[in-house]
């Protein structure tokens, strides 16, 4: 389809600018930032030494290390509960809704479409000492005190977060289970497999591609995740996104921060370049 | 494979989709609540805090706030969203792949990063924080899914209908005018949409980027101190919950439409 090249150039170049002067120069800057000092004079005034005293300072601290630990270890949690709840939800869609498939997968997603915020506050108003569950257990004389369980606590995170990211997760696995070749599942049957080993050894293989994808979608926004911990997390609750988060707010120290936010940067870039080896994001997001 | 209908996995989905939409349930019992605190069982219904919201003009500020910023970041990613999907799936572009692969970026890149990197982009720049970076940062994150959707629907439409109409003598931006742009228009639309509900509701970026004059969801998690206020912002709340639903409802319902009135090539003998 080669026609004349300019007015394809001439499209594309206000794009290409907006996302060059706002989303790779300001990734760039961040890189350079983290590199200073202090914070000390103007950015573009060149008259510090770069240092890796920041990148030294988070590797040597042992807290830094811990949080980034548990964020991630919150995160692979959050998507793997997200995908064992999700997985029979996509399969039901696929092979056993029959004809309203798509109403039923509408009315899945449509909750990830309402507020990200308010879903997360409506977490606030349920758990908590004060929550609906646990006035609502004390009311009943089940419990006398409110239950540990359901405080404001990291294990409140994991229950928000699992929420908030299910209708999401369900979304790669169902276009995975879409895509497999029904006549391969019929040879299995015919072949005599029983329907759980046919399962197990034809369309679980099958769909991994949509799991793993699942898996990096929720796993790479839920390490960048702090509103979550600040709303429900309560004292204890904080993840590695809630220092970086106070360094920048409270202006502390925005050259550190700009070093964590940046190895978050390569982390999720590298979890992101796994994920395109692994399957054919457009198509998963399409 | 049979289709058997099978009553453990639909009972299972029932049970889930009812969990989904609890929380939801919750936010609006809360907002028609009697009482400051939201606790089982309730004290009893009431509309004041509706009442209270309407007279309430901070909110009704970061409303407005929220209305500029989303309009005017949906109409740019939506713009530029139809320029670059044109091009990419138009015209043979040296780098086509390099250039989705950052266009997408940012849905992969946690929204604190980007609101660190814009953050010290702008002050860098001696920039003052306003309504305006707010919808920079908006146009970045809304940009992905109004390219995504836009190119799929130029992946399923003809493009000997503008090789017919520059073949007959009109130029290329004459054709784009005339031809591509009246049949993506509801897909525009649909992705516009999206892009305004994405903004509407972001509050990370916002709240890195504003300059005191807050959002929606920045005031929203502001007045979270105030439990007397709590009530009649969760009302508000309710109301936008409501109203963004069924924007997406309406974006579905285009672009879907908009691609069943495609034309196709007639199919030889």
């Amino acid at each position: 389809m080669l026609r004349r090249i300019s007015p394809g150039w001439a499209l594309i170049a206000v794009p290409s600018l907006w996302l060059l002067l706002f989303f790779l120069i300001p990734l760039a800057l961040m890189a350079g930032y983290s590199l200073r000092p202090d914070m000390q004079g103007p950015l573009f005034a060149l008259d510090w030494q770069p240092t890796f005293a920041n990148y030294l300072n988070i590797l040597g601290n042992a807290s830094y290390l811990r949080l980034l630990a548990i964020s991630a270890g919150i995160a692979s949690l959050v998507a793997l509960c997200g995908i064992v709840l999700a997985y029979p939800l996509a399969y039901f869609l696929v092979f056993r809704a029959g004809e309203r498939a798509s109403l039923f997968l509408t009315l899945l997603i449509l909750p990830f479409w309402t507020s990200y915020l308010l879903r997360i506050i409506a977490w606030k108003i349920i758990l908590g000492p004060n929550g609906v569950i646990n006035t609502l257990l004390m009311s009943t004389g089940v419990f006398q005190e409110p239950l540990r369980l359901l405080l404001y606590s990291r294990t409140a995170v994991v229950i928000t977060l699992i929420y908030v990211w299910l209708p999401f997760v369900a979304l790669p696995i169902y276009a995975a289970l879409q895509r497999i070749d029904r006549s391969v599942l019929e040879a299995a049957s015919i072949l005599g497999a029983p329907p759980p080993l046919a399962f197990l050894r034809v369309t679980l293989p099958l769909s991994m591609p949509g799991v793993v994808a699942a898996f990096f979608m929720v796993f790479i926004p839920t390490m960048g995740e702090y509103v979550t911990p600040l709303l429900v997390g309560g004292s204890g609750g904080s993840l590695y996104g809630n220092i970086i988060q106070t360094f920048f707010s409270q202006g502390l120290n925005w050259p550190l921060g700009a070093a964590m936010a940046f190895l978050m940067l390569i982390g999720a870039l590298l979890l992101s370049l796994i994920l395109t080896r692994v399957v054919d994001v457009g198509r998963m997001l399409g | 494979m049979s289709k058997k209908p099978s009553p453990w996995l639909f009972l299972y989905y029932l049970v889930l989709l009812v969990l989904l939409y609890l929380p939801i349930v919750i936010l609006f019992l809360f907002s028609v609540n009697d009482g400051i605190a939201f606790t089982f069982p309730m004290k009893g219904v009431t509309g004041h805090w509706y009442q209270d919201m309407l007279r309430n003009r901070e909110l009704l500020e970061a409303l407005r706030n929220s209305a500029i910023v989303a309009l005017s970041s949906s109409a740019a990613a939506s713009l530029i969203g139809a320029a670059a999907a044109i091009a990419l799936m138009r015209f043979k572009l040296r780098g086509r792949s390099v250039f989705i692969a950052v266009a997408v970026l940012p849905l992969l890149v946690p929204f604190l990063i980007l609101g660190v990197a814009l953050l010290i982009l702008f002050s860098s720049l001696n920039i003052e924080r306003s309504l305006v970076t707010i919808a920079i940062a908006h146009t970045i994150v809304a940009f992905p899914y109004a390219l995504l959707i836009l190119m799929a629907r130029l992946a399923d439409f003809n493009p000997f209908i503008e090789e017919a109409a520059q073949d007959l003598g009109a130029t290329y931006f004459y054709t784009l005018r005339k031809v591509i742009m009246p049949i993506l228009a509801p897909t525009i639309l649909a992705a516009w949409l999206v892009a305004f509900t994405v903004s509407f509701d972001e509050y990370v970026l916002a709240s890195f980027l504003n300059g005191g004059s807050p959002t929606l969801p920045v005031y929203i998690l502001g007045q979270m101190r105030f439990a007397n206020r709590f009530p009649q912002v969760i009302a508000l709340a309710v109301v936008v919950m409501v109203a963004s639903l069924s924007l997406l409802l309406l974006a579905e319902s285009l672009r879907r439409g908009g691609a069943k009135t495609e034309l196709k090539p007639v199919e030889p003998g």
